[in-house]
């Protein structure tokens, strides 16, 4: 197994068809229906499993486990809403293996930390043996099982600014069992609330509702100005009706999920009032 | 290959299949069967080791990812072949009825008290999430967890609090 990047660019150069993996939660469920056991696993590469704070930017390895980044004082203090989504990812063990990497590279509609990153405007930092470029999470993502990875191409972290001043970090899902529950609907949130309870900037993401991690710029603005209440969020359900496009699948109808991502911007009326999250 | 790492406290190295899973080479291989498989895909947790004193389901890991580390598995959690006190409340608690889950639940239970010294019954219910049981409906295997915790003293489950459950 490769600890350095370097012991992985020798590895993928002289195997040019081999899979990589990380904590493999997502690739050796499939076992026994991978059509290649030509895999290379990368848990183990030191520098992917960093988290720093350089400045006004975080970076975290693409191979940080879900319970590192709960661990994490870092992002405990600047990025609650991925937290709040760690906390109802999977399992413990889930949790003990699976990465902040495989689950962005899985591209799921139903990926839990894919809202968060996508409100906080994650930048993913993409490298091959001698190459290097950046691009936004939403652009990155193209639909179920799809991401823009080239065959050379790592994913090697992950890039956020924290210089946003936004009071409020919300997320929340809604699937079948308590845990381990892969969402029906969720949605994670970023508000600025102002003293007197007006919204003043907005990010919403909703998640499991669409091919991909599904946001709009005019449901955003259509929430600035207005105060906290049921009247004003009221308003933008015909936005969010108009941006979803759920499926129907074993675990919920297309209709039962529209019905959930709309009422779960009612789940913001507890922030009304006060600056809490 | 020749992969080295320790187990249950020895040093190893034994010969196998890099991309034979770690289920297997335990069960197969070591002749340590305690480690159940259930599902086979990550859902159950009756797989559940420690590797490097976290918990992991042996059946969603390869040979090659041993290299190194230091596994704890069911067998190895007995001090002089005493039973550990978590195994002892499950028995005393009737939270053993087929038995299939137990391995798993006691490996994921001892994960939760390095990191939580005396968690609620919501926390123990979150820290077993992973785990499922078909026989005991988890009341049981919580009272255990409770008792060994500190929790109680032996005298049934602690009352709960409105809305832990
Ligand atoms: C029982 C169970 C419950 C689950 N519950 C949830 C849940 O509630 N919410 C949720 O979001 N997910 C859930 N998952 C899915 C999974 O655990 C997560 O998506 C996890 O984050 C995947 O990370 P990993 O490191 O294990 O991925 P892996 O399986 O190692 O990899 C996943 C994919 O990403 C690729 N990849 C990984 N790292 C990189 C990298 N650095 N560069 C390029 N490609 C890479 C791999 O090639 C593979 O295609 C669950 C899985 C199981 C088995
Ligand atoms: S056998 Fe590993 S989780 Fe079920
Ligand atoms: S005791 Fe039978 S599955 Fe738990």
């Amino acid at each position: 197994m490769p600890h350095t990047i370097d012991d992985l660019w020798e590895m993928i150069y002289g195997n040019q068809q081999a899979m990589i993996y990380a904590g493999g939660t997502d690739v050796l469920a499939r076992y026994r229906s991978l059509t290649s056991r030509n895999l290379i696993c990368i848990e183990d590469i030191h520098e992917l499993k960093e988290i720093y704070q350089q400045d006004n930017l975080i970076f975290i390895g693409s191979c940080v486990t879900h319970t590192r980044l709960l661990e994490s004082k870092i992002i405990q203090k600047h990025l609650p809403v991925l937290i709040h989504a760690l906390k109802v990812l999977g399992s413990p063990q889930i949790r003990n293996m699976g990465t902040i990497g495989g689950n962005i590279c899985t591209a799921s509609p139903a990926g839990d930390t894919l809202p968060p990153l996508y409100v906080l405007g994650a930048i993913l930092e993409i490298r091959s043996i001698d190459s290097k470029r950046f691009t936004a999470l939403k652009n990155f993502i193209h639909g179920p099982g799809k991401n823009s990875l080239q065959k050379d191409e790592v994913l090697y972290g992950i890039w956020i600014n924290i210089k946003q001043d936004f009071n409020i970090h919300h997320y929340e899902k809604v699937g079948q069992r308590k845990m381990l529950a892969i969402a029906i609907a969720s949605l994670a949130a970023l508000l600025k609330l102002s003293e007197s309870g007006i919204i003043e900037d907005a990010r919403l993401a909703w998640g499991s509702v669409g091919p991909k991690t599904i946001a709009s710029e005019k449901i955003n603005k259509a929430l600035i100005g207005k105060t906290l209440t049921e009247a004003s969020l009221k308003l933008i359900v015909p936005l969010i009706r108009e941006a979803v496009s759920p499926i129907d699948d074993i675990r919920a109808s297309a209709h039962y999920r529209k019905m959930v991502s709309e009422n779960l911007i009612f789940r913001l009326l507890k922030y009304g009032g006060h600056n809490n999250d | 290959m020749i992969i080295s790492f320790t187990l249950n406290n020895k040093v190893i190295s034994i010969d196998v299949e890099p991309d034979k899973r770690v289920i297997d080479v335990l069960r197969e291989d070591l002749q340590l069967t305690g480690t159940k498989e259930g599902c086979g895909s990550g859902e159950c947790g009756a797989c559940t080791i420690h590797v490097n004193g976290e918990s992991r389901l042996s059946c969603l890991m390869l040979a090659a990812q041993l290299e190194g580390k230091d596994i704890t598995t069911i067998e190895g959690i007995s001090i002089e072949n005493k039973m550990h006190s978590i195994q002892e409340a499950f028995i005393q608690y009737g939270a053993v009825q087929c038995g299939f889950c137990t391995p798993g639940m006691v490996m994921a239970a001892l994960d939760l008290i390095r990191r939580n010294k005396r968690p609620s019954r919501k926390e123990i219910r979150e820290g077993l999430s992973g785990n499922l049981c078909r026989c005991t409906g988890y009341q049981k295997i919580i009272d255990a967890l409770e008792a060994a915790t500190g929790a109680t003293d032996g005298g049934g489950p602690r009352t709960m609090k409105k809305g832990e459950e």
